[in-house]
């Protein structure tokens, strides 16, 4: 079967095709050359049509336990967003943390062939990837968490060698099935459990200590020296704190030019200037950001209304639940190695630091000069839901609509931004970098994200709009592995897609440790921690992509 | 039984059949024969070795074929204005066949286990919670404080696993952990330390807890109480006890709401909670609700993620609709609300179907004894004895994989539900 996608409008930045008229090809899922003997099965006129790989959603929170207490926790959320089943589609509800069949739908009939879990605590990797397992259409991975865990604690207050860093991060990364590493609040989860309210970045964990700046190092290190493509995935210290941009600049100047992904950045950017002790940090982290090339920052974009945030981060969670609203929030400690806490949030545009945290978000859109060196993320659902990108995608292409926005906003907070004078409207090929090619390269995808001949046939057709919410929210047609799956913006096929990983070579000698350490404290056998790559394929519905390592891999 | 050459011995296997997931078991196989070896107890052992009886389905007491069953229950299914699953003693799989079979034949669905799990949900939905898990209290844990539960009668292997281990990571003088429990006494000794040292009791009434833990509650706050005694405790007693919760560096608050069996247990669950989180104004403290035996935790996760609520969700409206009290599945079928009930029983064989109105399928384990005989039973398999699967821990955090230890050929629910809906 030969499909060709005839005339359309090639946005492609993986090949620097900006806007080039070409026809595609796609046999067995991928995207292939022309046919040498011409023939054709079945050929859609695309002529005039935006054409560019599935998006890729690289930081959205989609599996795993703090999510599903999400879920749990907010029926009322729920009911104002119910989905009828169909012949086709199961039903569903959500709005700030859907049902995982409402998630995938969702994504696809916006145009996303891939999500990313940024949070997936090794105990509880074999949650997110049922989760995942269940949320069709989309593929799927997950960045797996350390940082907190007390084995690498333990480890690091030994003052254990890089090489055996690297071996445990490459068993963990392998068992837990995961593409990438992160660390949240470096080891700030875990100084909670000591009773530690804070812990800045040269601050030392009482009991191991050890200071973030060290995890940061030994664990960025350990990425690079693994042959990871993903860099190291950092939620920073002090999220959320007025002053965190010293923290964050501070950190960017810490990696010392190694790799680092500095996520939901707008969390970070915040300093303590005016009347509020609240401003803007971004003109001086997008600075920073644009000196320093091995960093790169997703944006964690706030909208307004109701939402939930949920995050490995119980310290500042704890911190922020007087906030809650609905009133009812959870944290947890778990299992020696991270922690979680879910708190439901309503950002209100006439609050003077919710509609600053607006600003600042867009400030740094605006003021990072390389879109592949910078992500669209709300980190679902913590700045908004990402049902919410069509909108957000407008705000950064369309200056006027932007501006109008601006206005209605708190009047001191509006006082206290230059965004109205920053001029910048994205173009469609640098949305095409930031939430296809560049998302694809940054999470080490190789056959994802372009349209080069031999990708994966995931391919989205818009009809060019000037409201670029109307057209980012409906595409025209969506392809996912070859198949049509949305047609104007409705799933008319299910797919279930594939869960990328990576496989980083380790000595085995790190058993050794690992089994005395899981038979002496641990309430699981180091033999049932492992996730099999059976229990991905499960049902015969799931499957494994391995994404090949970098050079400096050793495999 | 006898030792032969087929016998196989399993090590490292994880338990389905209590909360806490002990999965250090070690078991022996000999054709369907199973033994626990090392590190049973008394709810693991007849968990794991209950014998296979019946293999055989079954319409109105006649035997059939496995088909002739499913296509039976696809037939009652088509027919009925409001089908429910119930019961619900299933892995993660049987509970992703049951939610897509709910879902598409406008079924409620609710399990056995929710009387007790709502009393812990409904204070999730409503105020939440700080609650730590399993490897959190092995290690941390100074202070127990136990809450009208008797664990060691429905978790024998807590104190053992959780309290009583040999060695805590940072370095704490595992004897000098303290155990209080407050409402029910202890049946046995599992909460005596090593060295002899007896928990404390602060001894009243279920019904009395409300009471006692508002009071508790109110000292920890430093409220000034006017009264002595309450509910014939002497309230100084009480203060002792918020002075050691505001002194602990780690306290951890248990109970389980399968022995709260008093109305409106969630609203004292609920003050639990709340204390909990004031104690963590100054100091760190932590709620452990045990539970979740039998797929109990499971069934709650799967329809939490797949519908966006957990059990007591209907799907009659062609979407999800949830409702702790009408979608009780014990309320349904006394109404008579229900014309036909899917119960789902593939851990133990005493959790049995209620006398109801509604035409009975039973999809339970091999050897279920029953008062009136249902139109259709079919022995299942046992997630992690019969077939493999995946079972959630009582912490909701915690997953364990489940394995196929011999091969009966009796089908898992998944199979059964899954053909089911294939059926329609």
């Amino acid at each position: 079967m030969l499909l060709k996608l005839t005339g359309g409008r090639i946005f492609d930045p993986a090949h620097d095709l900006n806007d080039v008229v070409r026809d595609i090809y796609i046999r067995d899922g991928r995207i292939v050359d022309k046919p040498a003997d011409g023939r054709i099965d079945e050929e859609i006129d695309v002529r005039g049509k935006v054409i560019m790989a599935g998006a890729i959603d690289m930081h959205t929170h989609i599996g795993g336990g703090k999510v599903n207490i999400a879920r749990t926790m907010l029926p009322e959320d729920h009911a104002q967003a119910v989905y009828e089943r169909t012949e086709l589609l199961r039903s569903g509800t959500g709005h700030a943390a859907p049902s995982t069949l409402t998630t995938g739908y969702r994504y696809a009939e916006m145009g996303y062939t891939a999500g990313f879990e940024p949070a997936v605590l090794p105990i509880n990797a074999r949650q997110a990837h049922m989760e995942m397992h269940d949320t069709p259409i989309i593929d799927k991975g997950g960045y797996v968490m350390l940082g907190s865990d007390d084995f690498l604690l333990r480890m690091m207050a030994a003052n254990s060698d890089q090489e055996a860093i690297n071996n445990y991060v490459a068993w963990t990364i392998n068992h837990a099935q995961a593409v990438g590493l992160k660390v949240v609040n470096p080891g700030g989860i875990s100084a909670f459990k000591f009773n530690q309210r804070k812990l800045d970045l040269d601050e030392k964990n009482e009991f191991y200590g050890v200071t973030p700046r060290d995890i940061l190092h030994r664990l960025s290190r350990a990425v690079q020296e693994i042959g990871v493509p993903h860099p190291l995935h950092v939620h920073g210290c002090n999220l959320g704190v007025p002053g965190n941009m010293q923290t964050t600049l501070d950190t960017i100047q810490g990696a010392e030019g190694v790799p680092m992904h500095l996520t939901h950045i707008q969390f970070h950017s915040y300093g303590t200037e005016g009347d509020f002790k609240f401003s803007s940090g971004a003109a001086e982290i997008a600075e920073a950001i644009n000196k320093h090339k091995n960093i790169t920052v997703d944006v964690g974009q706030i909208l307004f209304g109701q939402t939930v945030t949920a995050s490995g981060d119980n310290m500042r969670q704890f911190a922020g639940a007087p906030h809650a609203h609905p009133n009812k929030w959870v944290c947890m400690d778990i299992e020696c190695e991270a922690g979680c806490g879910v708190v439901p949030f309503k950002y209100k545009d006439q609050s003077y630091v919710n509609a600053l945290q607006w600003m600042i978000g867009l400030e740094t859109f605006l003021m990072v000069d390389d879109p592949w060196r910078i992500f669209l993320t709300t980190d679902h659902p913590n700045g908004a839901p990402f049902t919410s990108y069509p909108h957000l995608i407008k705000l950064l292409m369309d200056k006027s609509f932007r501006n109008d926005m601006l206005s209605t906003l708190h009047p001191e907070a509006q006082k206290a931004t230059h965004l109205a004078s920053l001029d910048r409207e994205y173009s469609l090929y640098e949305i095409a970098i930031m939430t296809r090619a560049g998302a694809a390269k940054l999470v080490g995808l190789a056959d994802r994200g372009h349209l080069g001949i031999g990708a994966a046939a995931d391919i989205t057709v818009y009809t060019d709009n000037s409201d670029r919410e109307k057209m980012f929210e409906k595409p025209d047609y969506v392809f996912k592995d070859g198949q049509m799956v949305v047609r104007n913006g409705q799933v008319i096929k299910i797919t279930w897609g594939t869960t990328h990983v990576v496989k980083p070579e380790y000595d085995v000698s790190i058993e050794k440790p690992l089994q005395q350490y899981f038979d002496k404290f641990h309430t699981l056998k180091m033999s049932n921690f492992k996730i099999s790559n059976d229990e991905i394929i499960d049902d015969g519905r799931g499957s494994l992509t391995i994404q090949p390592l970098h050079k400096g891999g050793r495999l | 039984m006898t030792e032969n050459s087929t016998a196989t011995v399993w090590h490292e296997v994880a338990s389905p059949f209590c909360g806490i997931a002990s999965d250090d078991l070690t078991i022996e196989v000999n054709g369907n024969n199973v033994k626990v070896l090392e590190n049973g107890d008394a709810v693991t052992r007849p968990g794991f070795e209950t014998p296979i009886s019946d293999i055989q389905p079954r319409i109105n007491g006649k035997e059939v074929t496995l088909e002739q069953a499913v296509s039976h229950i696809a037939e009652l299914l088509i027919n009925s204005k409001q089908p429910l699953i119930a019961g619900l003693g299933t892995d993660l799989n049987g509970a992703r066949a049951a939610m897509a079979l709910a879902d598409k034949t406008g079924a409620t669905i609710d399990s056995y286990y929710s009387p007790a799990a709502f009393r812990n949900i409904l204070v999730l939905q409503d105020t939440g919670y700080m609650t730590t898990t399993l490897t959190e209290v092995r290690n941390r844990v100074d202070v127990l404080l136990v809450v009208g539960t008797d664990i060691e009668s429905t978790f024998p292997r807590f104190f053992e696993r959780m309290v009583w281990n040999k060695e805590s990571m940072f370095g704490q003088e595992i004897e000098s952990r303290e155990i209080i429990y407050l409402g029910k006494k202890p049946s046995g000794d599992a909460s005596t330390s090593p060295n002899g040292k007896k928990a404390q009791v602060i001894a009243c009434d279920n019904v009395d807890l409300p009471e006692v833990v508002s009071v508790l509650r109110a000292l920890l706050k430093g409220k000034q109480i006017q009264a002595e005694t309450v509910a014939g405790l002497a309230v100084s007693e009480l203060q002792a006890l918020a002075e050691k919760l505001k002194a602990a560096k780690y306290s951890v608050v248990t109970w389980s709401a399968g022995q709260l069996d008093f109305d409106h247990a969630e609203a004292t669950i609920q003050n639990v909670c709340e204390m909990i989180k004031e104690i963590n104004a100054t100091t760190r403290s932590n709620g452990l609700p045990l539970g979740g035996k039998e797929g109990d935790t499971t069934v709650n996760a799967v329809a939490s993620w797949q519908s966006g609520y957990p059990m007591r969700t209907t799907f009659n409206r062609r979407f999800p609709d949830y409702d702790p009290f009408l979608n009780d599945g014990r309320r349904i079928l006394a109404d008579g609300e229900s014309d036909v009930v899917i119960w789902v029983s593939s851990f133990n064989t005493a959790v049995t179907p209620p006398e109801s109105s509604a035409s009975t399928i039973v999809l339970g384990r091999s050897g279920m004894q029953f008062k009136s005989e249902p139109e259709v039973y079919i022995p299942v398999g046992v997630p992690g004895i019969d077939h493999e699967g995946r079972t959630f821990r009582t912490d909701s955090v915690v997953s364990v994989p489940l394995r196929k230890l011999r091969d009966s050929g009796l089908p898992s629910v998944f199979e059964v539900l899954s053909a089911v809906e294939q059926a329609l």
